[in-house]
């Protein structure tokens, strides 16, 4: 059996260890644009702020694709599938042939037309080791820098760099940072902090036009900057299957064993959708553990096996200087509100089920709470009024903790 | 494979399994000097409400979710238990935030995650929590 899998990360990672457990013969391929061991992408901005280095973000041991017995073809890209010919074409024009492959080929920075971008002499996006290895380059203590985007990824690359350079400045067209994931006070806490670290938010603002290095504002406001970081949002690389007649919708469409329109054809990762259980809906979710979840079901279905990836839920765990924003699921229904200073909790639920929560500095046993998403837990099964103030088994069942708690899981 | 197993029935809410704890991973070998007024952050926590009086601590899990979601590969299992390399680890708390035991723990400093390693990692050598209970409700054993 010939596995080929597109992606050296963790969706990628996932599926070849999943394979690699079933099938102890079968030929596995892994096929990347990058020269990397794979590597904790989200790891990059702990990177640039010094927490880790290149040999500690390897995502898997140095011996992991010779222990697994995993080829691979680095610093090639994947420019077709052949999914009648089960073959794959590469960018030095080889062919390599498949029975089963995996589509795990993420997502890509997302950079809008601006006006006068192609003026600015020194800019970057920051998904990559690479990204962040060119922008380490350039930072200098004198140095200013603008960020477009104040979502994830933008404030964890201003993390990154905050300490590094002069000041850091900071827009996007949302009210509030970290749109995705806070309402306005969560978000408020959060900026106060970066602020504390030389930054300036522009909110509700956006550029209009770039000039060099300024950068003039739809409020009038001008912006003056060394080093620009495009971090307004990101595209999943969905080519390869749309182009091969697979089905595709904002992501690649799979089932839930992570198999393709195409026969043999699998895709995991930041490329693909998945059913979000809390919102009812198909959507990108490009999170971490989500592409695990994802590339371990393909690996086992692309052996063999039988497996089935049914509870998608959004969830984020992202911190700055010594915050922690823990988050989960979608925001509807009633809420339960705690806040105190620089702590805040936020649970929302209806209909008998949580359905999200945000929890600003007060991580302790928050996954309790992502498991009752998880497991879509009817609320009338625990005491939800003692879990609303503090997440605890004793607010389950005793026959659920004699199985949690005295038997292996 | 050996366990740490709770028996809800038998625990008196003590605590003490959360002083041997802290202490056994203190890095101190001096009982007093390990704890004295200082605010301990043990691996095992009691929970308490009336009559009911239990410990959790990480139940090593054959398909630990933390493991599956940690973004730095700082979690592993060796077929024996769940481990962290707290020098691979970022402190970004994924694994606090998927854990439904609510038992890997942010440490004192919120810098890293710490977790119990069956006190592999430090010189007790044996689960001091269990050696210490004093009502046998915590076990460390093989069951299914």
């Amino acid at each position: 059996m010939q596995y080929v899998i597109i992606g050296n990360s963790t969706a990628a990672v996932a599926a070849a260890e999943k394979i690699r457990a079933i099938d102890t013969a079968g030929k596995i391929t892994m096929i990347s644009d990058e020269p990397y061991h794979t590597y904790g992408r989200p790891l990059i901005s702990y990177y640039l702020l010094g927490k880790t280095d290149a040999e500690r973000m390897k995502y898997r041991p140095a011996d992991f694709y010779e222990s697994n017995h995993i080829d691979t073809i680095f610093s090639t890209r994947v420019e077709k599938i052949d999914a009648e010919k089960k073959k794959v074409i590469l960018s030095d024009g080889k062919k390599v042939g498949y029975d089963k492959l995996l589509v795990a080929t993420g997502s890509r920075p997302f950079n809008p037309p601006m006006e006068g971008i192609e003026s600015v002499p020194c800019k970057f996006n920051f998904m990559t080791f690479d990204d962040a290895l060119a922008l380490e380059k350039v930072l200098l203590p004198e140095k200013s820098v603008l960020i477009i985007g104040a979502g994830l990824i933008g404030l964890k690359c201003l993390e990154g760099i905050a300490d590094k350079v002069r000041e850091v400045a900071v827009v996007d067209m949302a009210d509030r940072v970290l749109p995705s994931i806070l309402d306005e006070y969560g978000a408020s806490i959060v900026q106060r902090e970066l602020e504390g670290h030389k930054a300036t938010f522009y909110l509700s603002d956006s550029v209009q036009k770039f000039d060099g290095n300024t950068a003039h504002l739809k409020s009038g406001k001008e912006i003056s900057f060394d080093i620009l970081v495009v971090a307004v949002g990101v595209r999943p690389n969905v080519e390869l299957v749309k182009d091969a007649g697979g089905k595709v919708g904002r992501g690649i469409l799979t089932d839930d064993r992570q198999e393709t329109s195409l026969k043999d054809v699998y895709a995991a990762g930041d490329c693909t959708e998945s059913y979000d259980i809390t919102a009812h809906t198909s959507r990108i979710l490009a999170l971490l553990p989500n592409a695990q979840f994802q590339g371990a079901c393909a690996g086992v279905n692309m052996a063999g096996g039988e497996a089935h990836f049914t509870n998608a839920v959004p969830m984020n765990a992202i911190g700055f200087f010594g915050s922690h924003i823990l988050t989960a699921g979608s925001y509807f229904g009633d809420t339960y509100v705690e806040k105190s200073g620089d702590t805040y909790k936020k649970l929302f639920y209806s209909d008998n089920k949580l359905n999200g929560f945000i929890l600003v500095n007060m991580p302790d046993r928050a996954g309790i709470y992502t498991s009752l998403l998880r497991n879509a837990t009817p609320l009338d099964e625990v005491d939800f009024e003692a879990l609303k103030k503090d997440p605890a088994l004793m607010a389950f069942s005793a026959q659920y903790r004699a199985e949690k708690l005295s038997r292996r899981v | 494979m050996k366990r740490i197993y709770v028996n809800e029935k038998w625990c008196l809410g003590c605590h003490l399994c959360e002083y041997e704890c802290a202490f056994a991973n203190s890095g101190v070998t001096d009982m007093v000097k390990a704890l004295k007024g200082k605010k301990i952050h043990p691996n095992i926590r009691v929970e308490d409400r009336g009559d009911v009086h239990f410990a959790v601590n990480c139940r090593h899990c054959t398909d630990a979710i933390c493991v599956r979601s940690c973004i730095a590969g700082a979690l592993s299992f060796d077929g024996e238990m769940v481990r962290i390399d707290q020098n691979k680890c970022v402190g970004c708390l994924t694994c606090v935030l998927v854990c439904p035991y609510g038992a890997i723990l942010p440490d004192d400093e919120g810098h890293v995650a710490q977790k119990c390693m069956l006190c592999t990692n430090n010189f007790t050598q044996e689960p001091n929590c269990v050696r210490h209970c004093l009502n046998n409700a915590i076990v460390y054993e093989e069951r299914d």
